[in-house]
């Protein structure tokens, strides 16, 4: 295959992204937008393997083979639970990818030099290349050899960059990755000094790019790598269990940068293209994350939630227990039922409940909707893709702007398994640490129905008024548990 | 250790007794326990005990008791003899009160602001009197607010006695034999009654009107389907919540105003009930004898304030009068009473609520807890002590008031608002544009044309990436994540470009990269086909 062939297979790949990714606005082209995104990767790979440059096609086939293999096991046998677990587990894989290929660049770049080093100065043009392709120049060797200096200094700069991003892409997904899954303390850890270190790290990281620069060789390279493993563990170690989708979403963003960097070292537009969306994608989720809580991405990285400006508000009265038979009975008396889910459902794995309960409800006629908050769960749309899973139909499954209006009109309100997105102190309390999050206006709802593990405070520390108010019935239980019990009740 | 102390709490006895005698207040037919409470009752782990035929004029009879569990005991005399608490409605006579001793707790009315010896007696007999019209108004004592159960009886009981002797329909009718207009009622005083009082009269059919010096009550009034009457009158009115959610004395002329209105409506109304108390007073005079000349032959006043002297002029307590011009003046004090099978059960569910806050561990022992606001408040003497009045509670009544409303803007206002914004977005929007400009042509000065090249396709791809992202719907955010993560293995082809090399440590670490991103891009993609296909619409 020519250049030119791969240039239009690149361009229909990248095509196919763009599509892939804009035909998710809807559930049903979205079923559609995955075949394009497939296609467009194996076309992509597909021209690159038959086309010029390659070699040693054995272990290719039998790398993507083994890969493919694994891949069809992971996707196959993972929970849906266990989805955030997973996104972070595969950032991790495109950041240590990065910095291989960043590395066999810089390498690559050295075996030119060293043998071009040798090339005898009376061959020109034909005869040089002929030289070049003895000598074992070939593929991408052969793109490195036609740069000049400053081509060369930027393409440092670019791989310098590229495993850099990788590298602090992997740890940070590695950490987050054992977070996610319980492998590591989900609170927020800083080592004595913190983001200090993280700073000078970055500082050492800066020097050893102009020492890279100026030639040192190698060992800069790889000292950088190890300071960037300990930025991305570190800043990852340093933020808390809530905060996560925001985290996942800057690693997603970040393995695409990543990519792009390494595009730009290997002058491939298609890497380029492709990291770029991935990387404007996570950083978009970022951004909606962050505004669902109110705080400024910073803050989120940083770690901790902002400054209070006074003593939190008083929360007066007292949490009122209900049973199983109370919530059936206020249940069949209710129209208008809203639930909403929270990462507790998720970790009770009480979906499939939730799901019979709405099954149940609506064959009786009620009104039976789902308020999805942004930052619901530990992945951006992580609730929906598990009442996915459960069979609750997606159209009645809302967001919050679409249904916090709805509230007056709302008879019973279900919180299952959330505290701070369902927290009124965001709006009544000007001094409360979540002041001006956007949170679902449940307490609205004629009654509402907390099933919740104990009396405890959420992630956050902040008390809830919210289980204080004269409408809220706690309904104390594992709420896998606790729904199980109402089933026996509501038939 | 514990066992004894349990014990000595227990006062030497297996599980404590809770015992409910016949009421001996003539003409009172309600009963301080229903089978129903007692069962609850037994699961605190209680065990009951009622004097014979206590709950038959309740509709309650022994038989019914004793399938419940409870030891129905002959006499008035064993029956206080045996039992640890004793729950009854009335306010206990002297007779009552000297079987009291120093082992027994009384649950009753017990009227504590106008009962000194009542209060004098329990004390000297060392008993605990827990008083259930003491019970303080704050939303965790709701079910225990036994005032509440009454008045809402009193309420509906009312506007049920005030058509029994309404010579006409609640409703307004078309019939064949002509039309029948709707009956008028004035219910004076939104509180429990006077809602209760609303709810039934406009499900009657009738066209309610209600009063209160209490402005904030309106919404409760229109929500019931009364209309609210409102005085043409300009006067900060105390806030109810600072006087535990009761109405408070008003000022002479916020007082002519209400009446001057009570004037103009005389005529109007069929129906008048009036329901205006303030705690510890008289009941204030607002249905003046002049108005109650006014209104029409076979009109009906039912004063619920009687008991206090009542609201009307007019009024004899526990009769009924018709006056000259043929207005039926009712002025019962025994509403509730007459209503003995709901008011019982209503009542033995707040006694019950009580003995719950009484027994917090359900194992039959009392717990007096004197810091608890509710018991505290309720209680009047104990361990030989008078401890009424008791101290304001710690939690203040009712909601707070309600939020100054966020002022509407005027459609001149909301344009310029408008404008403003627009100009703003339009001035930042211009400024990230300029910066960026300037920016790249920076880099452009320095940077060689094959690095350009490629930053142009950089800032492009960037420029769409956020444009299409925009669009995704939020539910589908995770899946976005999958596919994003799928395709960020293109790094593949990196890997796949260096694979060839003639290095091993090239080599190797090119072979690795392509298997993990493999892995990346087939489980990226498989994982988000799986998600996708489980969206179901309904």
């Amino acid at each position: 295959m020519s250049y030119g062939i791969v240039s239009a297979a690149y361009v229909a790949a990248a095509v196919l992204f763009i599509l892939s990714l804009g035909g998710l606005s809807g559930q049903e082209s979205a079923k559609r937008a995955v075949w394009y995104g497939i296609v467009g990767m194996a076309l992509a790979i597909a021209a690159t393997v038959f086309g010029p440059g390659m070699g040693n096609y054995l272990v290719v086939l039998v790398t993507i083979g083994i890969g493919a293999f694994l891949g069809m096991q992971v996707a196959g046998k993972v929970e849906m639970t266990e989805m955030p677990q997973l996104v972070a587990a595969l950032h991790s894989f495109v950041g240590l990818a990065a910095v291989f290929i960043g590395y066999n660049a810089y390498l690559e770049l050295g075996a030119v030099k060293a043998i071009m080093a040798d090339a005898p100065s009376v061959l020109r043009g034909e005869g040089l290349a002929t030289w070049m392709h003895e000598n074992g120049i070939t593929g991408f060797r052969e793109k490195l050899s036609h740069k000049d200096a400053v081509e060369v200094a930027i393409l440092k700069v670019e791989v310098f960059l590229g495993v850099f991003i990788g590298a602090v892409t992997f740890t940070g997904s590695v950490i987050a990755f054992g977070k996610l899954a319980g492998k590591v303390d989900g609170k927020a850890v800083k080592l004595p000094g913190g983001h200090f270190l993280n700073a000078t790290a970055a500082i050492l990281s800066v020097i050893l790019m102009i020492m890279f620069l100026n030639g040192s060789g190698m060992w800069t390279l790889v000292l950088m790598t190890l300071l960037a493993f300990f930025i991305g563990y570190h800043l990852i170690m340093g933020i808390g269990g809530a905060d996560m989708p925001v985290v996942v979403s800057m690693l997603n963003s970040y393995s695409g940068w990543a990519a792009a960097a390494i595009g730009f070292s290997l002058g491939n537009d298609l890497l380029i293209v492709t990291g770029a969306l991935v990387g404007s994608s996570g950083a978009i989720l970022s951004y909606i994350m962050c505004k669902a809580m109110n705080r400024s991405f910073i803050s989120v990285i940083l770690g901790g939630f902002g400054g209070t400006t006074g003593p939190a508000m008083e929360v007066e009265g007292e949490q009122i227990a209900i049973d199983a038979e109370g919530v059936a009975a206020a249940l069949d008396e209710a129209d208008s039922v809203v639930i909403i889910p929270g990462y507790g459902m998720a970790v009770a794995q009480a979906q499939q409940a939730v799901s019979e309960l709405t099954k149940r409800l609506r064959d009786k006629g009620k009104n039976v909707r789902f308020a999805i908050h942004p930052v619901a769960g530990r992945l951006p749309g992580h609730m929906n893709v598990l009442l996915a899973e459960a069979k609750v139909p997606y159209d009645i499954v809302l967001e919050m702007d679409e249904i916090n209006d709805d509230f007056p009109d709302t008879d019973v309100a279900i919180v299952i398994g959330s505290n701070d997105i369902v927290n009124p102190a965001a709006q009544e309390d000007p001094n409360s640490p979540i002041a001006g999050m956007p949170v679902l206006e449940c307490w609205k709802a004629k009654q509402v129905f907390v099933s919740k593990r104990g009396q405890g405070t959420g992630y956050s520390g902040i008390e809830n008024p919210l289980f204080y108010k004269e409408n809220t019935r706690m309904f104390y239980g594992d709420a896998k548990e606790s729904l199980n019990k109402l089933l026996t009740l509501i038939s | 250790m514990l066992t004894a102390l349990r014990c000595a709490i227990k006062k030497g006895t297996e599980t404590l007794k809770i015992g409910t005698p016949k009421e001996v207040f003539d003409g009172e037919n309600r009963v301080a326990m229903t089978p129903d409470s007692a069962l609850q009752l037994q699961k605190l782990g209680h065990e009951c005990l009622i004097e014979a035929g206590a709950g038959a004029n309740a509709g309650f009879s022994d038989a019914a008791y004793a399938a419940a569990g409870v030891t129905v005991v002959k006499t008035a005399a064993a029956l206080w003899k045996e039992a640890d608490i004793i729950a009854k409605v009335r306010q206990p006579d002297a007779a009552e009160l000297k079987r009291l001793s120093a082992d027994k707790t009384l649950i009753s009315f017990f009227n504590p602001a106008g009962n000194e010896e009542g209060m004098d007696a329990a004390k000297k007999k060392g008993a605990t009197v827990i008083a259930m019209e003491m019970v303080p108004r704050i939303s965790r004592a709701q079910k225990m607010d036994a005032l509440s159960s009454m008045a809402n009886i009193a309420g509906y009981r009312a506007v049920i006695e005030a058509g029994n002797n309404f010579g006409r329909f609640f409703t307004g009718q078309v019939t064949a034999a002509g039309k029948v207009p709707p009956a008028k009622v004035l219910i004076v005083g939104a509180g429990v009654a006077g809602l209760a009082a609303i709810g039934t009269s406009t499900s009657l059919g009738a066209i309610t009107y209600a009063f209160d010096v209490r402005p904030e009550v309106a919404e409760q009034v229109e929500s019931m389907g009364a209309e609210f009457v409102y005085l043409d009158f300009e006067e900060e009115q105390q806030d109810g919540a600072a006087t535990g959610g009761y109405a408070s004395v008003s000022s002479p002329e916020f007082r002519d105003a209400q009446l001057a209105k009570f004037r103009e409506l005389a005529p109007q109304m069929d129906i008048v009930i009036t329901t205006a108390l303030i705690p510890n007073r008289e009941a204030p005079k607002l249905w003046l004898a002049d108005m109650v000349a006014a209104m029409k032959p076979g009109s009906v006043i039912i004063d619920l304030a009687a008991e206090k002297g009542g609201n009307v002029e007019g009024t004899v307590k526990d009769q009924k009068v018709v006056t000259e011009n043929g207005v039926t003046i009712v002025g019962y004090t025994d509403f509730p009473s007459r209503m003995a099978a709901q008011a019982s059960s209503l009542y033995a569910t707040n006694i019950r609520h009580m003995m719950t806050d009484l027994t917090p561990a359900k194992d039959g022992v009392v717990n007096h807890n004197m810091e608890d606001d509710v018991i505290r408040g309720a209680t009047v003497t104990h361990a030989g002590e008078i401890t009424f009045p008791p101290p304001p509670p710690k939690i203040a009544a009712i909601a707070a008031k309600s939020k100054e409303k966020p002022k509407e803007l005027t459609p001149e206002e909301k344009r310029a608002a408008e404008a403003a914004a627009f100009k703003a977005a339009t001035k930042q929007q211009v400024g990230v544009l300029a910066i960026g400009t300037v920016l790249v042509l920076i880099l452009g000065a320095y940077a060689p044309a094959s690095f350009m090249q490629h930053f142009i396709v950089f800032a492009l791809a960037c420029f769409v990436g956020f444009q299409v992202i925009w669009n995704v719907s939020h539910s589908l955010h995770t899946p976005l994540m999958a596919v994003t993560n799928a395709i960020s293995g293109i790094v593949v082809l990196g890997a796949l470009l260096q694979v060839g090399s003639s290095s091993w440590l090239v080599m190797i670490l090119s072979a690795i990269s392509i298997l993990i991103a493999t892995i990346n891009i087939v489980g990226g993609f498989m994982v988000t086909r799986r998600m996708l296909a489980m969206f179901q619409k309904s």
